[in-house]
């Protein structure tokens, strides 16, 4: 997933190989992990893909079905694996991880704690922001979701990134071991606030720290307690908001002039191109854009605060 | 003559290049060092000032002329206080909990007064009798060496209304007679976030509005991370072209590349403080030089040296191939006000004259310039050029990623010249003030089967005031970050078939 080595990542001459992992692209909604096997298949509602023959094939190619229809081969990125993994816990999305990531200041070389580790989402981002020679440890209280976490990172090839590690950070805090080597830190807790005695123990100075609440009441109690020892207290939303594009087609017709109701119309404009058909109308096509009806309203606030020099 | 000159502006180059490898800072600096570029925080985000440190450096802070030598060696993160005296040094370092204690002590009347708190602003009538002491008295009790905090005391004990205010209210004031008589100043190391922070906040137009959060976003949707070879349109200063550099930390390449002869200016990225590994990944190719097959890069005369001086002569403007370059004139103009701006932004910190021009490919950045210099007269710079060898890597195996923040130019056009070299599976993510140029780009894509994933964001961003029993999102909020229209580039052949 991450091209640690250079002559390994994505480009116009590395094809798919026996074992690699392919995101399959059906629509924009529809998106799966497949590893490619030779001998296997890969079924979906367009029909039955041998996977033998997607090897050999570049990234981005488009395959077909004994049916013919048609899927693209895609090469996974730490975005495309947001939307494919599996969700063990609720995860984070793009707006709130590229925002984390930003603002947290995580570049190569930077060594990030992160709780809990949920099913790794934010995870594997911090891991390409601290490569090749910074180090993302992290922690869950959860044994198996740990394990299912570690599984995953090693399958992606983030094992010398990533190193996660099975730990109740609200009861015990983080390790003593990084005192004081933490650039960032990040929590996705239920009660943040019993964790930020560890952190100031774990920040480098002017280190940041990042919490990520659903709820408004989690954040007011993190901020009063951040007020002893942090500085540049901060809380933000990000959402995004998503456009559909679809060419119009407008029409005008002499017989619906005088209505008031009618297809939506574009101003009259008087041009010598006014030409009309046998029925008297013309027809232009526009292509417009608006927003989309449905979209996600929350996800939760991010707190965003930097260690005090004393 | 013209020899001459150029032959002493390679020198004086090469001589610059050779000082700023040697006091080339480590990654990840923790502390400040001569010539290092900080943003300095005065009074919790109220001024936001770019300075480079030197001991001759100076600032103004109310009408105080202070020298930042003070803050040469301090880690970032450190907080000073303005002294009020006259033969106090102007600048002095204080901890972050000597400045709070003040509020530490009224936060702890006000938890046991909030119960019974049955003030509010009834009788308060504001006809400006409520303050005691005159602004001489003040000047009085700066001349006897008074301390910023006791002055504030001072303006607090002779106020008749102060007790008739809620905790809350009597904290707001305070606050703002401490930023008056005790202004706080924070040292703070410039990133991508603070950088992009600052700008939006001050001349938001020269990003072209790009905001904090959609920047972090191109760089997800451009998947920019180690060993990427990242192909950019930065018609925006620099800031992506430095966000970009930020993340790949000394790894792979990021091609700034631009249409026409001249290079966009970019000098955003001298604040970043970038040491020399980092430096070297940043490369400006015109796309004249990307769009030749492998064969002509053969015969090619694409001179693989150290950047040259070429004079903006007559000769060079008639050769630009006008049909190339999407917007005419655009970053000329834009370069010029430029200029003017940056000279304002710095000339009130008494920034020092170093300015490494080899690093950044605008001639605009010389501050001895000044604004009066036509543009036609100064010194083209192209800027570190790519090696040949990386060259034909790209062309052989495809940028990783493509990111175009050219807010105001045609979008459509840079698109579909720069999507054919990139890899296939590659994303890319096209920053844009206005939609409807990205909606008639998505669609051609959509259309021509270039691209799939295709999609339209645009970002929201809202902060908050978190209090005790105060809190609410801030009353002004930036309604508008611009929209991005990202995708993944497919290759568009003849499906294989079972």
């Amino acid at each position: 997933m991450l091209s640690l080595d250079p002559s390994k990542r994505n480009s116009l001459q590395r094809c798919i190989c026996d074992g690699d992992l392919v995101i399959v692209y059906e629509r924009h909604d529809r998106i799966k992990a497949v590893k490619v096997q030779k001998g296997l298949d890969f079924q979906n509602r367009f029909g039955v893909f041998k996977l033998s023959d997607w090897i050999g094939q570049p990234f981005g190619s488009k395959v077909l079905s004994n049916k013919g229809g048609f899927i693209y081969l895609l090469a996974p990125t730490p975005e495309l694996w947001t939307l494919v993994l599996s969700h063990r816990t609720q995860i984070l999305y793009l707006a709130d991880i590229s925002f984390v990531i930003s603002y947290l200041e995580v570049v190569p070389g930077c060594l990030v704690l992160e709780s809990g580790t949920g099913s790794g989402s934010l995870t594997t981002s911090l891991a390409r922001a601290v490569a090749p020679s910074g180090h993302v440890y992290t922690f869950d209280f959860h044994a198996q979701r740990a394990t299912l976490a570690r599984e995953d990172f090693e399958r992606n090839g983030l094992s010398s990134l990533v190193t996660v590690s099975v730990r109740d950070i609200q009861g015990e805090g983080f390790p003593e071991e990084f005192c004081g080597a933490a650039d960032s830190v990040f929590l996705d807790l239920p009660q943040p606030w019993l964790a930020l005695p560890s952190v100031r123990k774990m920040l480098k100075q002017d280190g940041v720290l990042c919490s990520f609440s659903p709820c408004i009441e989690q954040v007011q109690h993190s901020c009063e307690v951040l007020t002893s020892g942090f500085t540049d207290i901060r809380t933000f939303e990000v959402l995004l908001r998503t456009y559909e594009i679809r060419e119009e087609r407008m029409t005008t017709s002499e017989a619906d002039h005088e209505s008031p109701v009618g297809p939506m119309r574009k101003k009259r404009h008087c041009t010598p191109h006014d030409v009309d058909d046998s029925q008297g109308e013309r027809t232009a096509t526009t292509v417009t854009a608006r927003p989309c009806q449905e979209s996600r309203g929350h996800t939760g606030y991010l707190t965003f605060a930097r260690l005090a020099c004393s | 003559m013209a020899q001459d000159h150029s032959a002493d502006a390679v020198a004086v180059a090469a001589a610059e290049c050779q000082h700023l490898a040697a006091t080339s800072p480590p990654t990840n600096p923790k502390t400040t060092w001569e010539g290092c570029s900080v943003l300095l925080d005065i009074n919790d985000g109220d001024r936001l000032v770019f300075a480079r440190l030197s001991p001759a450096a100076t600032l103004k802070i109310g009408n105080k002329k202070c020298s930042l030598g003070p803050l040469l060696g301090c880690p970032f993160g450190s907080l000073f206080r303005v002294g009020n005296g006259p033969g106090e040094p102007c600048l002095s370092r204080c901890s972050h909990s000597t400045s709070g204690a003040s509020d530490n002590a009224l936060q702890a009347i006000e938890e046991e007064s909030i119960a019974e708190d049955s003030r509010d602003n009834r009788l308060l009538i504001d006809n400006n009798t409520a303050q005691n002491l005159s602004s001489d008295d003040i000047d009085a009790m700066r001349r006897n060496g008074a301390t910023g905090d006791e002055i504030v005391e001072a303006l607090i004990s002779n106020s008749a209304t102060f007790k008739k205010k809620t905790v809350y209210s009597q904290e707001k004031y305070k606050r703002k007679k401490q930023k008056k008589y005790a202004p706080k100043v924070l040292l703070r190391k410039p990133s991508a976030r603070s950088i992009c922070e600052t700008y939006f906040k001050k001349f938001p137009a020269r990003i072209g509005f790009l905001r904090v959060d959609t920047l972090s976003l191109l760089l997800s949707m451009a998947n920019v991370g180690v060993h990427s070879d990242v192909l950019v349109v930065d018609m925006i200063g620099g800031m992506v072209t430095g966000a970009v550099a930020e993340r790949l930390g000394g790894t792979g390449y990021i091609c700034s590349t631009y249409f026409g002869v001249t290079p966009y200016p970019s000098d955003i990225i001298r604040m970043f403080n970038f040491n020399s590994e980092v430096y070297s990944r940043i490369v400006h190719v015109p796309v004249s030089d990307l769009s030749k097959s492998l064969d002509d890069f053969v015969h090619s005369e694409i001179s693989a040296k150290a950047p040259s001086m070429l004079p903006e002569s007559a000769e060079c403007r008639n050769s630009m191939d006008i049909s190339e370059v999407p917007i005419q004139n655009f970053d000329l103009i834009k370069e010029k006000s430029l200029n003017n701006e940056q000279t304002s932004v710095m000339s009130d910190v008494g920034e020092s004259q170093h300015v490494a021009s080899i690093l950044c490919p605008s001639g605009a950045n010389d501050l001895e310039l000044g604004h009066d210099t036509p543009i036609t007269d100064k010194l083209v710079n192209k800027g570190r050029q790519a090696p040949l060898e990386t060259m034909k890597q790209w062309k052989t195996n495809g940028f990783s990623g493509l990111i175009v923040a050219a807010p105001e130019a045609e979008v459509g056009t840079i698109v579909h010249k720069l999507l054919p070299l990139l890899a296939y599976s590659a994303p890319f993510a096209i920053y844009h003030q206005y939609l409807q140029p990205l909606a008639a780009c998505m669609h051609n894509l959509q259309t021509s089967k270039l691209a799939i994933s295709l999609q339209i964001s645009e970002p929201w961003l809202r902060e908050y005031q978190v209090l005790p029993s105060r809190t609410h999102p801030l009353m002004q909020m930036s309604s508008f970050g611009g929209y991005i229209l990202s995708g993944i580039r497919i290759r568009n052949s003849v499906p294989s078939s079972i």
